[in-house]
């Protein structure tokens, strides 16, 4: 393969939770916003030590949810009260109880097609491909080692700076994109 | 990473906060009840008509806290779960506490039958044709043991549990834990038997020409919904007084509110499940008993239901936010006790004075309900604390109590 190549990133890689954690802590107190840790398994108390803020999912979820909910209702009405008038067991054309039913299920459409596409777009899968998977190590991270990845084009990356921050946890290697 | 607290430096005793806490459930339970005696006596004179359906109404409220508890308990074992280990044994106590005190307060309710059904009337039997195939099921006889062998067999199960659960604390046989779990799995379906029955018996045969074959789950929904809420408030008490502080964490106030919010929409699904085939129906022996719950007084019950049994908790506990606030939780605990005894009113009140006692007909509220609940509810206090006074706070060797104190949310 000729051209050129251009640096992704930096990674260090590390064998214990509590290297993580400490390590994690200090990359988040740099101030690097475009960066990730790769863990075989959850790591509880991982979101703080990176300082992750909490999704803005459950909102819009919320609003999808009461969409669905004034929909259904707007479309029976609209079939059964207006555009196709029909007398059923005698009750009114537009009555809540029959409603409800629907009135719950298109809240529950709405809402968790609203979760399922809003997770993807928000941490932005499904990808083909990540220039991390052309290193050969990284598969570790499925299995019991532990990655910090940082990230080139994070508004405050310098290579120098990076690589002496991740060099105090471990030996700093590149990722090409 | 959550570090592991030793609960053996805890505080893990009532000692003479449930000294104290019995002598004030006595004392208000002794008075409450002389007070509605009173009351029914020198004020209304309707020969303790009101009192009678007072008593059914806070019988079954204490009641199905205990029930809820022994719900929760037989759950926790049957799914071995880890995360409630530290909060299990304050539903053991609730269960034990209420459950036994039933069997002493279903007495009086077998003396108050013929005041209470209109089924025991031997008029009403002779004469009634809708009764006519139920008289052998509804008879004094026959449901005065199946009410004495219901509250039997729940004591039964939940002293098993609370006992079982205390004697690890000495041995801490883990072979206890397994025999827990293995006896908790056939309790589910006698619980779910019982539970369903006592629940025709007790309150569906008050308008004995009605039924419904979901109104048994529809009481088990309170039962587990009230219940929730109750260790919310208690988890919450036994901190605020320096009890057991570190082992209960924010995380497992989290889990007590999603189980709390769960059964919020459980009960609303259940109640509109009722309502809804019912009302498409429109049977005439089944919609009497609807169209008396909307009609004044009462629509406005049921309004009040609707809103703040189903609407104001669904909003309030949905986020995460309240969750994982011990005192906000605690305070929706309250709230939420107060919406499931109003559901018990809605079920019980508006049969009152409707058959054979038309000069003792309505109000449809009386202060001696109020009262009924200050005093079985002072008892049931009194009881509670009893058997929580009695053990540790916590299952202190219960083998999954480490997986409980390091127990997280994702």
């Amino acid at each position: 393969m000729g051209g050129q190549r251009r640096l992704w990133g930096l990674y260090v890689r590390l064998d214990e939770v509590p290297e993580l954690i400490d390590a994690a802590e200090v990359v988040r107190d740099a101030g690097y916003t475009r960066w990730d840790c790769h863990t075989p398994f959850p790591v509880h108390g991982l979101n703080e030590a990176m300082g992750l803020r909490l999704t803005r999912l459950p909102l819009v979820v919320f609003a999808a949810g009461a969409v669905g909910a004034i929909a259904g209702l707007a479309m029976q009405w609209w079939m059964n009260a207006v555009d196709y008038p029909l007398i059923i067991s005698g009750k009114p054309f537009f009555s809540l109880p029959a409603n409800i039913p629907i009135v719950f299920e298109m809240t529950i459409l709405f809402a968790a097609i609203t979760a399922f596409v809003g997770m993807l777009a928000f941490n932005g899968l499904p990808r083909h491909h990540h220039p991390l998977f052309a290193v050969d190590e990284f598969r570790a991270a499925t299995d019991d080692k532990f990655f910090i990845v940082i990230e080139a084009d994070d508004p405050r990356f310098d290579e120098n700076a990076a690589r002496q921050l991740l060099g105090r946890f471990g030996e700093v290697r590149e990722v090409w994109e | 990473m959550r570090q592991m607290i030793d609960v053996f430096s805890e505080n893990v005793r009532l000692d003479e906060l449930g000294s104290r806490l019995i002598v004030r459930g006595l004392v208000l339970g002794v008075l409450g009840t002389g007070a509605a005696l009173a009351f029914s006596m020198l004020v209304r004179q309707d020969q303790f008509e009101r009192f009678a359906w007072a008593y059914l109404l806070n019988f079954a409220f204490v009641v199905s806290l205990g029930l809820g508890a022994l719900f929760w308990t037989l759950v926790q074992h049957v799914t071995r779960a880890g995360w409630s280990v530290v909060v299990r044994r304050l539903l053991e106590g609730v269960a034990a506490g209420t459950l036994t005190l039933a069997v002493v307060l279903v007495l009086p309710l077998l003396a108050m039958i013929p005041r209470l059904y209109f089924w025991a009337d031997p008029e009403t039997r002779a004469a009634d044709p809708l009764l006519a195939h139920k008289l052998d099921w509804l008879s004094y006889g026959a449901v005065s043991a199946r009410l004495v062998a219901y509250v039997l067999i729940w004591a039964a199960m939940a002293l098993w549990l609370h006992r079982t659960s205390v004697a690890q604390d000495e041995s801490g046989d883990p072979q206890l834990t397994l025999r827990l779990e293995r006896h908790s799995a056939w309790m589910l379906f006698v619980f779910a038997l019982t539970v369903t029955f006592a629940s025709f018996d007790l309150l569906m045969s008050l308008d004995a020409h009605w039924f419904s074959t979901i109104f048994g789950v529809y009481y088990f929904s309170g039962c587990a919904l009230g219940s929730m809420a109750l260790l919310a408030v208690l988890a919450f008490w036994v901190q605020r007084r320096g009890r057991i502080s570190h082992a209960i964490t924010v995380e497992h106030y989290h889990d007590i509110g999603k189980l709390t919010f769960g059964f919020v929409v459980f009960w609303a699904y259940i109640a509109f499940s009722q309502y809804m085939l019912i009302w498409y129906a429109n049977l005439p022996e089944e919609t009497a008993w609807m169209i008396r719950r909307q009609q004044a007084p009462w629509v406005w019950v049921s309004l009040v239901l609707i809103f703040g049994h189903f609407f104001v908790p669904f909003l309030g506990l949905l986020s995460r936010v309240p969750k994982r606030q011990p005192a906000v939780l605690a305070a929706f605990g309250v709230y939420l006790l107060a919406m499931h005894w109003i559901d018990l009113f809605w079920l019980v009140m508006p049969e009152f004075g409707r058959h054979g006692h038309g000069a003792h007909a309505g109000p449809w509220f009386s202060v001696i309900d109020l009262l009924l609940l200050i005093g079985l509810g002072g008892f049931a206090v009194a009881a509670v604390a009893h058997r929580l006074r009695g053990a540790a706070l916590v299952p202190l060797r219960d083998p999954r109590l480490p997986e409980s104190l390091t127990f997280e949310n994702a």
